[in-house]
């Protein structure tokens, strides 16, 4: 994007405007890292610090440069002090794959902590493959992918989306027999309705008692469709609604919701991208029993989350500063791959990969997650209602934890295929023609 | 002696234990409940809520509004409930008398599930039909209506002779008529009379509940119900339009109250301005500061903080706008290439210094309690954010349109712009015209920006939103029109909100796009072109 403003530069009077306003944009931009000691470990941050993403992303840069410091006031790993660089992709799915290539062929980063779209880490997997490295990726995602160079740290769709729908359908959660999936447009709500509703047409559920519905990114225009949602939802049996609508067209959509009058009671809202972080823009007594579905909510009790909660707080001096479910995945990650570091006692990318299947971390809500050979973990799955205070009551839970599954059972193509990287070293193996490299329709 | 004494005081005492112990035993119904409140489990408090509703005790109201509110506590080591009043005051749940001691420190609040508040709104339906305030009794009748509890007849029957005033008597009679339809022992007579009460309310959940009735019914409820069944969806296929028609005109007002700023930056002074969408950014921000102020110094005026922040919202805009024309555009006019990049790299960098200063998460604005919620007209809702907002854009077109007209700043502005050798020939400061064009322009995107933040994300973002958009209308309706900008924006949000109900939110505005690309091919000046030399810029 910047190259067009260089072109420009070149007619002499418009050139130092151009140059300050590129200028001021890269100083805003990039959070340098500082000076580089020989003996450290470097980990690569690949959050957007700018952008329509930067809303979300921020917070994960921030928790593993609280990570990196709390290592380090435990003596680092093997003897190392842990180094952070960071980068700024800027919400650009071409900038991501440059810059991952930055932090590992030219900054020699160990590991990276990174993306948040489904769309900027498929932008990064190539680079990862060819310089074979780490990517621990935090955010819960529409599964349907297992690659050798990616640890997937947040949900699969059979850990929050699936246990949120059986949850729904229970008496506690209302008997709900008609459904709405809303999603924005984009491969993550698509891939997850689609299983959604395979998996709800497993159940008996009638294809005319089931609405989709999609909108654009950044959509704020909500009433058609919420008074769309209402008139569904009067046929007379019970409705709910999945919503995968993405983080920023969320606001708007909850006061619609509220200004319409559509209260949890009548038609509950289950979503799976609104968080604690997201709740902030909004008052909350309107939407008062919405649900939302995570593996971590900031307001279950214990201990560990209440000592994480206290000491991010402090790093970030700010005594109100929400904690979400991707910032957990985040530092469930980070300590899996310091136990493995720890483990072969090199940062090497293929031993540290090859340890990591097995490795167990403490999750921040008491219990104890394990990689799995398929490079995703073993989560509880929370579903919470939203209290007036912006935070959420846990009202179901599942009864251990789920481990996650990379190809989901309800997709026809998909089912057949399984990702082991210990015994079939294979992300894609197909079980009907026994081989790798099968594919998902 | 003595001996005889002690027996008699040993009897006496052991009555007493007896007496006192059937008396905990038979504490009845509600003290009972209030035990079941303590163990934090769905179900029981669900069970509660039942037994405490129909006990007929005095406190029951009072506990279940409490309940509703999230203020009732209950400590789980002494088993006791207490509801604690609005300025925090502890009342024991058992007697109804404040409570002295200090409080239990396991102190917590009896939390609630979206089952249990259909069970509270269940039980508060029986007990509020009879509430001395009108607003109250219409909202449980309505609630009456949609859960159709047989249980609730006689109440409603009660109430309904009780009732004088008549939209509640109404309301009350279609719960009454819903519950009969539902019921099996009503005669086919009374289920028509009923169905023909129900087609009357003829909304969305009329037509369910009539649809809804068993194989076995009758032939005649049948044909009653299939006739009426036919005459509410006529009814809601009329709604229906007229309700496509207002979210259009909306949709069309955000849109024109975005795209007006535009329309006098770029319509009337021909900069392609990109960074327009952040001084409505920059309008929304602004509301949230008077917001942060008047809720931690003046809570009180929380109600006014719109009419505070749209004068700051003005000025702060335009100062902007009035400092980015003096320090860059000047320098640019008539180079429309350069002075699209150099806007555009203000837009970023104004995004991420308000990044850097307010962080990167949304930030929360209240509406205020006049724009919450929504009124019935008709067979249509109106939200009164929305509706507000229509008005405003209102008042803000027509204040633009006099000023252009009747004041001497506009009368310049127009002079400067159709002409400016002239202009500038008959004694007119150009530059300074310029800069106060731009600053009116920025302003208005301001006040966009405190109605935005109404309806939509105060994040840096807001901006970028809107700036496609508000070129879209620009162009469509004609460059240098401010009636060409309102008849392009009313359109677009019209046929955009007809689209959408069949083509789905995204084909709809795929279908915009397209059919402007069209219309510009057709008549590249848009709808309302300026004639003459005036747009030769």
């Amino acid at each position: 994007m910047f190259t067009s403003n260089h072109t420009a530069a070149r007619r002499p009077t418009a050139r130092k405007w151009l140059a300050a306003t590129a200028g001021f944009a890269f100083a805003a931009t990039g959070a340098i890292s500082s000076a580089q000691a020989q003996d450290t470990i470097k980990v690569g941050v690949l959050h957007s610090l700018s952008g329509t993403m930067a809303i979300s992303e921020t917070t994960l840069k921030d928790t593993v440069l609280f990570m990196i410091d709390e290592q380090n006031k435990k003596g680092g790993v093997n003897g190392k002090k842990l180094e952070a660089v960071v980068v700024d992709p800027a919400s650009n799915w071409p900038l991501f794959a440059e810059k991952a290539r930055e932090l590992i062929a030219k900054n020699k980063v160990a590991v990276v902590f990174g993306c948040w779209t489904s769309v900027s880490r498929k932008s990064v997997l190539p680079v990862f493959k060819e310089l074979n490295s780490i990517l621990f990726y935090p955010v819960q995602y529409e599964g349907e992918e297992s690659e050798y160079n990616v640890f997937y740290t947040g949900a699969a769709p059979n850990q929050q989306a699936i246990p949120a729908v059986d949850y729904l359908m229970s008496k506690e959660g209302g008997s709900v027999k008609r459904w709405v999936l809303a999603g924005t447009d984009y491969v993550y709500p698509r891939t997850t309705n689609k299983i959604l509703e395979a998996y709800l047409k497993s159940k008996g559920v009638k294809q005319e008692d089931i609405m989709i519905n999609y909108t654009p990114f950044g959509h704020s225009d909500w009433q058609t469709i919420v008074s769309d949602i209402k008139k569904f939802g009067s046929a007379g049996k019970k409705t709910g609604v999945v919503s995968t609508i993405n983080g920023d067209a969320n606001v708007p959509f909850y006061k619609e919701l509220g200004n319409q009058g559509i209260k949890a009671t009548d038609i509950p809202v289950v979503a799976f991208s609104v968080g604690e972080e997201e709740l902030a823009g909004l008052d909350t007594k309107p939407l008062l029993g919405h649900l939302a579905a995570w593996n971590y909510f900031q307001s279950v009790k214990s201990p560990g989350n209440t000592e994480f909660i206290k000491k991010w707080q402090a790093f970030t001096k700010n005594p109100k500063r929400t904690t979400n479910d991707p910032m957990e995945a985040t530092v469930i990650g980070f300590n899996m791959w310091v136990k493995a570091v720890e483990k072969v006692k090199t940062t090497d990318a293929t031993k540290v990969i090859d340890a990591l299947p097995g490795i167990t971390a403490p999750n921040l809500t008491g219990g104890t997650s394990t990689m799995l050979p398929n490079h995703h973990i073993t989560k509880p799955v929370f579903v919470g209602e939203i209290k007036g205070d912006g935070q959420f009551d846990v009202v179901w839970k599942t009864k251990g934890l789920v481990p996650g599954d990379a190809w989901t059972d309800f997709l026809p193509g998909s089912k057949d295929l399984e990702s082991d990287w210990v015994k079939l070293k294979c992300g894609n193996y197909n079980t009907v023609t026994k081989k790798c490299g099968g594919q998902a329709s | 002696m003595g001996k005889f004494r002690d027996r008699i005081l040993a009897i006496v005492f052991a009555i007493g234990l007896i007496v006192s112990a059937a008396g905990l035993a038979h504490a009845g119904p509600y003290e009972d409940a209030l035990e079941k409140l303590t163990t934090d489990d769905y179900a029981d408090t669900a069970d509660a809520v039942t037994a405490v509703a129909t006990s007929g005790n005095p406190m029951a109201a009072p506990l279940i509004a409490a309940l509703q509110d999230g203020r009732l506590q209950f400590s789980a080591k002494d088993k006791k409930v207490f509801i604690k009043t609005v300025d925090d005051k502890l009342i024991d749940a058992e007697t109804g008398k404040p409570f002295d001691g200090a409080p239990p420190d396991d102190l917590d609040a009896v939390r609630v599930n979206n089952r249990l508040r259909g069970v509270i709104d269940a039980a508060n339906g029986a007990l509020t039909l009879m509430a001395p305030d009108a607003a109250k009794r219409y909202e449980s009748a309505q609630a009456v209506f949609k859960s159709r509890d047989a249980a609730v007849l006689p109440a409603v029957e009660k109430a309904l002779e009780a009732e004088k005033i008549p939209r509640v008597k109404k309301v009350l009679t279609e719960a009454r008529a819903a519950i009969l339809l539902g019921a099996d022992d009503t005669s086919p007579a009374d289920k028509i009379a009923a169905i023909n009460i129900i087609r009357d309310r003829g909304d969305q959940d009329s037509l369910a509940l009539i649809e809804s009735l068993p194989a076995d019914t009758p032939a005649e409820v049948r044909a009653a119900a299939t006739a009426a069944s036919a005459q509410i969806q006529r009814n809601l296929a009329i709604w229906n339009t007229v309700q496509n028609l207002w979210y259009g005109l909306s949709l069309g007002s955000v849109l024109l109250l975005a795209a007006i700023g535009l329309a006098i930056t770029f319509g009337v002074m021909g900069v392609i301005n990109m960074a327009h969408g952040e001084m409505v950014m920059l309008g929304a921000y602004v509301t949230y500061v008077v917001q942060e102020i008047i809720r931690t110094r003046y809570p009180g005026l929380f109600d006014y903080s719109l009419a505070i922040a749209l004068p700051l919202a003005f000025i702060f805009s335009a100062a902007v706008g009035i400092a980015i024309e003096r320090s860059v555009i000047r320098f640019l006019y008539g180079r429309p290439l350069e002075t699209l990049l150099a806007t555009w790299g203000i837009s970023l960098v104004l995004q991420q210094a308000v990044r850097v200063a307010f962080g990167p998460t949304n930030k929360e604005v209240g509406n205020p309690s006049w724009m919450s919620g929504a009124f019935d007209l008709g067979g249509i809702l109106i939200t009164y954010n929305r509706m507000w907002i229509i008005l405003f854009t209102g008042i803000v077109f027509a204040a633009l349109l006099a000023m252009l007209r009747f004041t001497r700043l506009g009368l310049e502005m127009r002079a400067v712009t159709q002409n400016r050798q002239m202009a500038a020939a008959v004694g007119i400061r150009t530059a300074r015209i310029d800069a106060l064009t731009f600053g009116l322009g920025s302003g208005i995107a301001g006040l966009a920006g405190v109605a935005l933040s109404q309806i939509d994300n105060v994040s840096p973002n807001l901006g970028q939103g809107y700036i496609i958009d508000s070129f879209m209308v620009v162009v469509f309706g004609g460059v240098g029109n401010l009636w060409g900008t309102l008849v392009g924006a009313l359109t677009l949000g019209i046929a955009n909100k007809f689209l959408e109900p069949f083509a789905g939110a995204v084909l709809a505005k795929i279908a915009i796009l397209v059919f402007i690309i069209l219309f510009i091919q057709k008549r590249p000046r848009g709808m309302f072109a300026l004639k003459g030399r005036a747009i030769e810029a």
